[in-house]
């Protein structure tokens, strides 16, 4: 289970060499897994030569200056590409919150208060009532699988590759400013107070 | 229940102790004392084990017994609740658990902190965590004492509080000893044992209708002595338009409170990504969808084969439905096999319990020390073992804490303290989330206005509800002051919580920090420099 995710075997603090190459072995992974493992496989050299860190600090971002980082952020906030994942996201969770939490208020109200409508029989002891309640359950199983496909089909590829091309830049970006790369410096930011 | 019984299930009880604490003694072995081992297990859980974790912190006793036993008494309004236990997972994976994992590192503080000024908000989100994690302990253990209680079938006081010690005692024991690998291990075979019992039991119930599912329903309409209203709802929420409206408010606290739940967010971060935080949540609805429908046919093979007179008898809220239907279909409570299955049916539910308040104290301590510690203390940089010995204060205190309060709130109903940790958390932890999450114009002093414009009205109003005061069942019956008549807040501060936030967003003079929250977008959906 744990190695059949792309994203885990690539994770900078703990993709070792070792790790990468089955990933990068596999000819009939999905494209945007195949994608990650090649990506996770030239990574890792890159990460392996960076002094050794302590265990959790993430050594792309953090080792970069701030100034650095945050016009990174903004550039890749303002792509096309980030952009495009960022609306395929909100088209599809914020309608589907909506119309859900909707469909559930309505149940709720109509359950508490219209006990009669529920109680109206539809089949043998089957009523109203308890086909609502059971599309309820059903409401829920859709819409998880076809969340869970729709990130996997449409999100999780071009996500993929903008992370890469953020921790490629913030490297690049903290290597230029030449900013030693410890990692006492990483694990201050993002938890410590700034 | 004869001795011999009442033996059974104590040692029964006492195997699932020690089990527990092997558990907690062979995942401590070898840790590397880090903050990341201590408060998220190393974040190398797979989205299977995660996914059982994740059911087996949800599905507390109260689900366990509690739905089922309200389905075997009031038939269709019982399965109002589960229904609602389930949709809040919606919630949780369409809007908050990738992006979760993808900005935080322990606690939900993390998340605002990244885009805001960190001390206010950690001080804000480390107040209403520690506040919601206490009131569902608190829930949690006096559901404990009750049923420890009601299993063995003594009605004194003593075993109840004995109860809650040992509870107490062995929450602390866990959180210190094992960090979150332990607690996730014990969650892990809980959620297991839990989902097997209710696969036996279920199976059982259908093997003796035949698999005739509407002839069980006929069967437990018919014994219910309500007929066909026991297939619809009123049974339950029938009365006045209060009682109505208290179970929408409940309801609406049910759906939007687990998203803001510290220890079920705490969960993501076990998991080394976002895509393995989605997986995980399908895993949990599956389980947790699975249980509930299988609740359904429990409640209702309770109603029938058991009958609502005998339930009621035992237990006047319906608690004892699931143990009393073991030991009906193993062949009745004289029988051996009736004996044993009920036994093992107890043993499960003090496994649940067990698990629950490990997790939640966790989440607790994580909020102590990575929160509240951090932003009191100065500005000298944190060491992860200074956190780690705080967080292990922090377990220890807030676990007697809670064993205080739960020794006095003895006589509190469990639903209501479940429902009002729901409430709290939906008003004061969701719209700060969801605002940081979606909304690029949200300041820091809208994130400390969503916090407490939540928190405050949701524990004011439940001071001034019917609970506290001005009815025979009230905390202090002599008194009255209550002004509310809703019990749940939920359906008042919950959009009480999304306004504040609002409204401290428009009137503060800072302006939104773009850079930070570009950063915070970016790293949320792609999970570039994900911790």
């Amino acid at each position: 289970m744990r190695n059949d995710d792309p994203w885990s075997a690539a994770l900078p603090a703990r993709a070792l060499p070792t790790e990468a190459l089955p990933a990068r072995a596999l000819p009939t992974e999905a494209l945007p897994a195949e994608e990650g493992g090649h990506r996770a496989a030239t990574a890792a050299p890159a990460v392996a030569s960076v002094p050794p860190v302590p265990p959790g600090s993430v050594p792309a971002v953090s080792s970069a200056s701030p100034a650095g980082c945050a016009d990174i952020y903004l550039t890749v906030q303002r792509s096309a590409a980030f952009q495009r994942v960022r609306r395929r996201h909100r088209a599809f969770v914020l309608p589907a919150a909506a119309a859900f939490l909707l469909w559930y208020l309505g149940y709720l109200v109509l359950a508490t208060g219209a006990p009669g409508l529920m109680a109206r029989e539809v089949a043998g002891v089957l009523n109203v009532g308890m086909v609502a309640g059971l599309a309820q359950f059903a409401t829920v199983f859709l819409l998880t699988w076809a969340y869970a496909r729709h990130a996997r089909l449409r999100r999780d590829g071009p996500a993929l590759e903008l992370r890469w091309e953020t921790q490629d830049m913030t490297r690049v970006a903290a290597r230029h400013a030449d900013v030693p790369a410890d990692g006492t410096a990483g694990a201050a930011r993002g938890e410590g107070p700034r | 229940m004869s001795d011999g019984h009442r033996m059974l299930t104590v040692l029964l009880f006492c195997a699932v102790v020690v089990a527990t604490l092997a558990i907690t003694s062979w995942a401590g072995r070898g840790r590397r004392g880090s903050a990341e081992e201590f408060f998220a297990g190393g974040r190398l859980f797979s989205p299977l084990e995660n996914g059982f974790a994740i059911a087996g912190d949800y599905m507390s006793a109260a689900s366990f017994l509690g739905i089922s036993g309200l389905i075997a008494l009031y038939g269709y309004d019982g399965m109002l609740y589960s229904i609602g236990f389930l949709v809040a997972w919606l919630v949780v994976l369409l809007l908050v658990a990738e992006l979760v994992r993808n900005c935080g590192r322990f606690t939900l503080a993390d998340v605002v902190a990244a885009r805001m000024r960190e001390r206010p908000v950690r001080r804000a989100l480390g107040t209403s965590s520690v506040t919601v994690s206490v009131l569902y302990l608190v829930a949690q253990m006096v559901g404990a004492g009750s049923l420890v209680a009601l299993l063995l079938g003594t009605r004194d006081g003593l075993a109840h509080t004995v109860t809650v010690l040992v509870v107490g005692a062995l929450m602390i024991v866990y959180v210190c000893c094992g960090g979150m690998r332990a607690t996730t291990w014990i969650q892990i075979v809980k959620a297991v044992l839990l989902l097997g019992g209710a696969v036996a039991l279920t199976a059982l119930v259908l093997v003796r209708f035949g698999g005739d599912l509407p002839g069980l329903l006929s069967a437990a309409a018919e014994r219910s002595g309500h007929g066909r209203e026991f297939l619809a709802p009123g049974l339950l929420y029938g009365g006045g338009w209060t009682a109505r409206l208290d179970f929408v408010s409940l309801g609406v606290a049910l759906v939007l409170g687990t998203a803001g739940l510290p220890h079920i967010l705490a969960r993501f971060y076990t998991v080394p990504t976002a895509r393995a935080a989605r997986r995980s949540v399908v895993w949990a609805i599956g389980l947790i969808g699975g249980f509930y429908l299988m609740t359904i046919v429990l409640g209702t093979g309770a109603a029938a084969l058991v009958g609502p007179e005998e339930v009621l008898l035992s237990d006047s809220a319906g608690n004892n439905a699931v143990p009393l239907l073991a030991a009906e279909l193993g062949g009745g409570a004289g029988a051996r096999a009736g004996a044993v299955l009920a036994a093992l049916t107890a043993a499960v539910a003090g496994a649940t319990i067990l698990a629950v308040v490990a997790g939640v104290t966790l989440a607790a301590s994580a909020a102590v020390a990575h929160d509240l510690y951090a932003s009191l203390r100065s500005r000298r940089p944190r060491t992860d073992r200074g956190e780690i010995a705080v967080a292990r204060a922090a377990a220890a205190v807030v676990g007697a804490v809670a064993v205080g309060l739960s020794l006095l709130a003895a006589q509190l109903n469990v639903a209501f303290l479940v429902g009002l940790a729901f409430a709290v958390a939906a008003s004061a932890n969701l719209p700060v989330l969801l605002y940081t999450l979606f909304w690029r114009r949200f300041t820091t002093r809208g994130a400390t206005w969503a916090v407490y414009g939540g928190l405050v009205p949701a524990l004011a109003l439940v001071v001034l509800s019917p609970v506290v005061s001005g009815s025979a069942h009230a905390l202090f019956p002599g008194l009255d002051f209550a002004v509310f008549p809703l019990e749940n807040p939920g359906l008042v501060s919950v959009p009480l919580g999304f306004v504040a936030g609002w409204l401290g967003t428009v009137t503060s003079r800072e302006r939104p920090d773009a850079a930070r929250h570009a950063e915070t977008e970016v790293r949320a959906l792609t999970g570039a420099g994900a911790a």
